[in-house]
């Protein structure tokens, strides 16, 4: 058994009396790509947010591999327009050595861009900017928070494509937050579904097939919807548990 | 006579060197509000080194410092918009000082140069600090600059790439309130935040990366020093506004210019 980068166990975290995560455990793999999905106020940001040390949980535990290095891509960069910098100048500031930031450009496709003030880039571009930044620290674990927002739809393939492309280059794990569970299917190893507490969890590969992954996560065409096992009253407590046959959580690799 | 010139000439562009680059930083950041409300309570830190009988500059930078504090600290409790927030704090701290020195019959203070500036009666003692004070806030600056552009662009992942955030945003803070404490006396308290954001903005439209905006900043900063004390010299205009105006100008002029 490979040593977890990251380790939460039983993660708890309150804003202002309301619980936004209960009970989460969470393993982060090397190597292993990870997708958190689920409705919007979910958590999902806010254990990001424990992962990267920004946010201290309210209770739980959480074990960080002395060797973990992270790289990490913002959900968005809300940049003022009164500043004057370009891309080289905003990957310098995460290194300083020009050889490697244009690497780091050609590995998400923009190093054409290199001299293009920043706020001239598209949706697409920024994002793929903000990934070259984070893959700029070597890291062994990527985390990646909704890495396709203000992408249109082909793009957003394209970009988790070059997501998948990454993990095996760099031989790094992934974190990340997606809304849409259709296209990350491919490019991930485990599915988290989140919503204050962990609803369910597993390969994507094995369950894809399955009608009951189909129930739970909503039919391809529709949009995502989310459907659970159980029930929350207005608070996000659950409520009620129908015991559905878990084939999803059958193939979780937490022990 | 031409020494009133001199020194006040030396005090603007020794102010004008320090505002280009802060000022830069205070419109990146959004915190011309900020600045403001800052400059207002300083009124209070004259009040009090008056009442306390010390030194007026140190008094202010403290109570600057005490201010932007209270400002962190009430932001986090996000119970009220943070420009409601500094609504509150600049007027209330300002009416604090203009009543604490009215209640001081003591003392007679010149509320107008308090308020606008008093560029040509400056000391040379007042020159050497601004340029004592002036030289420490750029040093500061310089030192800092990477992690200020980075936290400037994004706090969290700064702070993810190892930036120490809340020590580069405290001593951000520390430079605003040590500038204000000496531009008080060229712009006065209500002029202040002129002089940081306008010599920015036009310097904006000229820069291609945050150094060159901070040192056109500067740049256009003396310039309106210049314009302001020579309408103030000839034809007489109180020197603060007349500065701050001709920054305005300045600002208007660049406009023009095609991007």
């Amino acid at each position: 058994m490979k040593q977890a980068l990251v380790e939460l166990h039983n993660i708890g975290k309150a804003f202002r009396g309301n619980d936004v995560l209960t009970g989460v455990d969470l393993k982060v793999l090397p190597g292993q790509i990870i997708t958190l999905i689920g409705p919007n106020g979910a958590g999902k940001t806010t254990l990001v947010k424990i992962v990267l040390g920004l946010l201290k949980p309210d209770c739980g535990q959480l074990q960080v591999d002395p060797q973990l290095r992270i790289g990490y891509m913002p959900q968005k960069l809300q940049l003022d327009p009164t500043l004057p910098i370009t891309l080289k100048r905003f990957l310098a500031l995460a290194e300083s050595n020009h050889a490697l930031c244009l690497s780091a450009l050609r590995e998400v496709g923009i190093e054409r861009l290199i001299d293009q003030p920043l706020q001239s880039l598209s949706g697409g571009e920024l994002q793929r900017a903000l990934l070259a930044r984070s893959i700029l620290r070597k890291p062994n674990l990527l985390v990646l928070d909704e890495p396709v927002q203000g992408v249109d739809v082909a793009g957003q393939e394209s970009l988790y494509r070059l997501i998948s492309q990454l993990r095996d280059r760099l031989n790094c794990a992934v974190l990340m937050v997606s809304h849409d569970l259709h296209l990350v299917m491919s490019a991930t190893d485990e599915v988290i579904c989140l919503n204050q507490h962990i609803c369910c969890h597993g390969h994507p590969d094995q369950v894809s097939s399955n009608p009951a992954f189909i129930e739970l996560f909503g039919s391809k065409t529709a949009p995502y919807t989310h459907h659970h096992n159980h029930r929350h009253n207005l608070h996000g407590d659950v409520i009620d548990s129908k015991n559905l046959p878990d084939q999803h959580s059958g193939e979780c690799r937490h022990d | 006579m031409i020494e009133v010139l001199l020194y006040a000439l030396l005090a603007g562009l020794g102010v004008a060197i320090v505002t280009g680059p802060l000022g830069a930083f205070i419109v990146w950041r959004r915190m011309a509000y900020f600045g403001d409300t800052l400059a207002h309570s300083s009124l209070l830190g004259v009040a009090l080194a008056l009442f306390f009988s010390i030194n007026p500059t140190i008094a202010v930078v403290l109570i600057c410092l005490i201010l932007a504090v209270i400002l962190v600290a009430l932001q986090q409790q996000q119970t009220l918009a943070s420009d409601t927030l500094l609504g509150i704090l600049s007027h209330t701290s300002l009416a604090i000082g203009l009543v604490a020195m009215a209640l001081m019959p003591s003392v007679r203070v010149d509320l107008l140069s308090l308020l606008f500036g008093d560029l040509l009666t400056v000391t040379i003692r007042d020159v050497a600090t601004i340029y004592i004070v002036g030289a420490i806030a750029v040093a500061l600056m310089i030192f800092l600059w990477k992690p200020l552009l980075a936290i400037t662009i994004h706090e969290e992942l700064a702070r993810v790439e190892g930036v120490p955030v809340t020590a580069v945003r405290t001593a951000l803070m520390l430079i605003i309130a040590l500038e204000i404490a000496i531009a008080m006396k060229v712009v006065g308290v209500l002029l202040i935040t002129a002089l940081l954001v306008i010599p920015a903005a036009t310097a904006r439209r000229f820069s291609h990366t945050p150094e060159q905006m901070a040192i056109f900043a500067s740049v256009a900063g003396c310039l309106a020093v210049l314009m302001g004390l020579c309408a103030s010299w000839f034809i007489d205009t109180p020197a603060g506004p007349s500065i701050v105006l001709s920054a305005g100008i300045l600002f208007v002029a660049a406009l023009l210019k095609r991007e």
